[in-house]
């Protein structure tokens, strides 16, 4: 009988607590846990505290602890679920090597820095403490049309080939503004783009209209989230847990999908699952009955309004399955999503840089600039040189993915080292600044804590 | 258009160069690793090769002569726009196959000597043209200087028409072999590094001497002479570049050549780095390991965990040594990313080669794989043409807008 074992991991303290299950008390330890549990409730209420920390909970989930996900609009079915969609063809390459933007790269990496350093740049640290993005923000991005980039002409967006060094750019410049913002902004994006990519005609005809208003609210632009990350420790994506069964007229979705960008108020979500033993996609629509959200605040990225998706006897009808079921759709999405993140952790990267470069010139020590001593110099070239073969590598995989090459090996790369160094690059920006750099007042601790996304999360967002 | 590929016009070179890496210096790469101070005779053969590749036109300036920036460019093709892949590419792209041969037997290369940089960066045309197909070594460090280049102590005075030259300079690579030395020498100590000039010396000029050679940790295949000079008298116009001092100017015409020549030693340590990966690929799939690119690295084992971070490194090192040579090419200063490729490529050099010894236990230490020379051989790639510090340094001030007085 299990008895025995039950009650000790009840008065046990593994398991809760950031303590691992072979943590034991000795008596004394009894003695103050129960002190600290029955001194727990008046002790909030004696300090005035509580209402704070209820207001915390309430602003982080900002609908309540967990809800249903948001009532969606009545997405007009249009187009044959038969017929394959519009696609873009890829870029032709010159066979040369270059590092040159194109013009039309430019002129878009200029528009988007500067609303990331004039809009994006002043929001972060309320955006940051209010656990989402304000709607302003947004609003603005929708103006530069971030959601439309990767969608081609033909589908109310402005790309003639495929765009994924744009993609990359742009995200690298939104995220030298702040990396939890761009995420927020981005999120849309990633499923239209993702629509484009592989959707049939109905896909893209149902869902993509409302992409290319420039505004959001009612009809416009709706919040969307591509979910593929879960709550599990060693997560591989490739295997996700969330399952998909056929049934007579469409699908089961059942799991828990984790980092769900703006969760509550997205109206589509693209799923990953497993169906037959392959990683597959699918479009779901947030009124979808058994869709259940929940604020999930983590440690960064927290303008992204993160959640977690529990889909619990989802039915989806047999067209929403986004591209092949042969796990070739899903492989890909998952490549170019963490090239969309090595690009977020080059233009973090950059802020952090750009942030110690002037402190460090700045703040005094024994008499003179700090900069002048070899130890934290070297630190400053090093997050240089890290940084730029972290941008080149990403830009490689883009390049790779523009022309229409597999990309797996530049992207796995990119990807293994933008997680290696961009966060030591972020834990580099905290120490230079020491005691300065652990507090608020300057944002290197809020880039050392969304710098710990890169490598972690999958999905989210796409070029 | 950003395209971060090898270059597809330098395809047949690269190709060429790989071949003779995998044909001539790999079945000699351990002979001379042994014999050390043997002089590798079948690199006559190959060094005639590589003279008529490069008459030719087949080899694109590849080589130590590559780094000389051309003053004209052709604009045709698909290089209107004004993007060039050129001769400092080339460079870069065919040491680090012939680096993937062997590091050692590649700087043993008659006619390929960093003084042919030397020459080829900062000669005027008259000196080219009288330098042509010399096999030159590089004099710089001396007993009691190393990165600190600006103190040598070795003279080069006046005297009609000559230069005399006395002092004693240590680790000249094909010191021995080379034909001509290029030689630093200070015009007035005084003057500090403003008065810092490089001297061809041909050999047998009367009052240079080989010394000794060193017997060394790796790249053995290489003779490192120490050289001594006594009233050694050169012709005045073997001063490379201008006899003006001019302290304003300072060391950058010295410097320059160090420019050129980083990503030529990032392209070394880049080469040598990519045969340990090759190797250690193949014999971590022997033993069952198969690296994934697409599934979490902390879901595959260790050994493949640990190649994937390796590998990723050296994308970079790699990536930032042709970043270096194509801003040459397109004659951008480049004098912080040639750092940067040397900072990087150096330590991931050594990081690469060492952690695959380890990753094939004593199958990597013993002498019966190459994978422990690699692991000898990359080590002095962090350090000749300037030490991973003196990289970290140039990095730092440029980066930080620091003097070298501020920033010491």
């Amino acid at each position: 009988m299990d008895l025995p074992k039950t009650l000790t991991s009840r008065l046990g303290p593994g398991g809760k607590n950031g303590l691992a299950s072979t943590e034991k008390r000795d008596p004394i330890g009894y003695a103050v846990a129960g002190l600290g549990r029955l001194a727990a409730s008046d002790l909030l209420d004696r300090l005035g505290i509580r209402k704070q920390t209820e207001q915390v909970v309430f602003t982080t989930t900002r609908s309540g602890f967990a809800a249903l996900t948001r009532a969606s609009r009545q997405f007009a079915k249009a187009g044959s679920t038969k017929k394959p969609g519009t696609r873009v063809p890829s870029a032709e390459p010159t066979g040369l090597f270059d590092l040159t933007p194109s013009e039309d790269e430019q002129m878009l990496v200029d528009v988007v820095s500067e609303f990331a350093a004039e809009i994006v740049r002043p929001a972060a640290a309320d955006a940051d403490d209010a656990c989402a993005t304000p709607e302003e923000v947004l609003a603005a991005s929708l103006e530069i049309g971030l959601p439309i980039l990767g969608l081609p002409e033909a589908l109310g967006g402005i790309a003639e080939e495929r765009s994924a060094m744009a993609g990359t750019l742009v995200a690298e410049a939104l995220s030298k503004g702040d990396m939890g913002i761009a995420v927020a902004a981005l999120a849309p994006g990633a499923v239209a783009t993702a629509i484009g990519l592989w959707g049939t005609e109905a896909q893209q005809q149902t869902y993509l209209p409302p992409f290319s208003e420039e505004k959001s609210g009612k009809d416009g632009v709706p919040a969307a989230a591509l979910a593929l990350a879960e709550p599990t420790v060693l997560f591989d994506v490739l295997a996700p847990s969330t399952t998909a069964t056929k049934t007579a007229d469409g699908y089961e979705l059942n799991g828990v999908k984790a980092g769900v960008v703006r969760g509550a108020e997205a109206e589509l979500f693209v799923v990953g699952a497993e169906l037959d033993g392959k990683p597959v996609l699918f479009l779901l629509e947030s009124g979808a009955e058994g869709l259940r959200v929940e604020a999930d605040p983590s440690m960064g990225l927290r303008a992204a309004a993160l959640t977690t998706l529990h889909l619990d006897h989802v039915k989806v009808p047999a067209d929403a399955v986004l591209g092949e079921t042969d796990a070739s759709t899903y492989t890909e999405c998952v490549r170019l999503s963490r090239l969309a993140w090595c690009a977020l952790a080059v233009g973090t990267g950059q802020a952090v840089l750009d942030y110690v470069t002037p402190y460090v010139k700045e703040r005094e020590a024994f008499g003179e600039p700090i900069a002048h001593r070899q130890s934290v110099a070297f630190m400053v070239a090093n997050i240089a040189i890290e940084l730029q073969a972290m941008r080149l590598l990403t830009y490689k995989a883009a390049g790779q993915v523009a022309v229409g090459k597999d990309a797996a090996r530049a992207v796995g790369l990119a990807r293994k080292l933008c997680a290696e160094r961009g966060m030591g690059i972020g834990n580099d920006g905290v120490q230079l600044l020491g005691g300065h750099g652990f507090v608020k007042e300057h944002p290197v601790e809020r880039w050392y804590r969304d710098l710990r996304a890169v490598g972690i999360m999958e999905g989210a967002v796409l070029v | 258009m950003i395209y971060l590929e090898d270059p597809k016009k330098l395809k047949p070179l690269v190709g060429q160069a790989h071949q003779v890496a995998m044909n001539m210096l790999r079945p000699i790469s351990r002979k001379y690793d042994r014999a050390e101070h043997a002089y590798p005779t079948e690199l006559d053969m190959l060094a005639s090769m590589i003279d008529g590749l490069s008459e030719s036109g087949a080899s694109e300036g590849a080589g130590a002569s590559g780094v000389r920036r051309e003053e004209k460019q052709e604009k045709t093709g698909p290089e209107s726009s004004g993007n060039r892949n050129g001769s400092n590419l080339a460079s870069v792209l065919s040491i680090t196959e012939m680096c993937w041969g062997d590091v050692g037997l590649l700087l043993s290369m008659p006619r390929q000597g960093l003084g042919n940089s030397a020459i080829a960066s900062v000669a005027d045309e008259e000196q080219s043209e009288r330098f042509e197909g010399v096999w030159a070594g590089m004099a710089i460090t001396e007993p009691g200087v190393g990165s600190d280049s600006a103190q040598i102590k070795t003279t080069a005075v006046l005297d009609g028409d000559e230069y005399v030259i006395n002092g004693e300079k240590i680790y000249v690579t094909s010191g021995d072999r080379a034909d001509h030395i290029v030689v630093w020498a200070t015009l007035d100590r005084e003057l500090g590094r403003a008065a810092i000039k490089s001297f061809v010396v041909p050999k047998g000029t009367p009052g240079m001497r080989v010394e000794r050679l060193e017997h060394k940790l790796g790249i053995r295949a290489s003779d490192t002479a120490a050289i001594l000079f006594e009233d050694c008298r050169v012709p005045k116009e073997n001063l490379l570049g201008s006899p003006e001092v001019d302290t304003k100017q300072g060391f950058a015409g010295a410097m320059a050549t160090f420019d050129n020549t980083r990503p030529l030693v990032a392209a070394m340590a880049v080469g040598c780095a990519r045969a340990s990966l090759d190797l250690t690929r193949e014999l971590l799939e022997q033993a069952g390991v198969r690296i994934d690119y697409d599934r979490p690295a902390h879901t595959q084992v260790a050994a493949a965990s640990k190649y994937l971070q390796l590998e990723a490194d050296w994308e970079g090192a790699k990536l930032l040594m042709m970043q270096a040579a194509w801003m040459a090419d397109n004659r951008e200063p480049n004098s912080l990313e040639a750092s940067m490729a040397k900072a990087k490529a150096g330590r991931v050099g050594s990081d690469v080669t060492l952690s695959c010894v380890e990753l094939a236990g004593m199958v990597g230490y013993s002498e019966n794989e190459l994978l422990e020379k690699w692991g000898r051989d990359s080590k002095i790639l962090d350090i000749f043409e300037g030490t991973q510090q003196i990289q970290q340094l140039i990095v730092a001030r440029r980066v930080l807008g620091l003097t070298s007085g501020q920033l010491k």
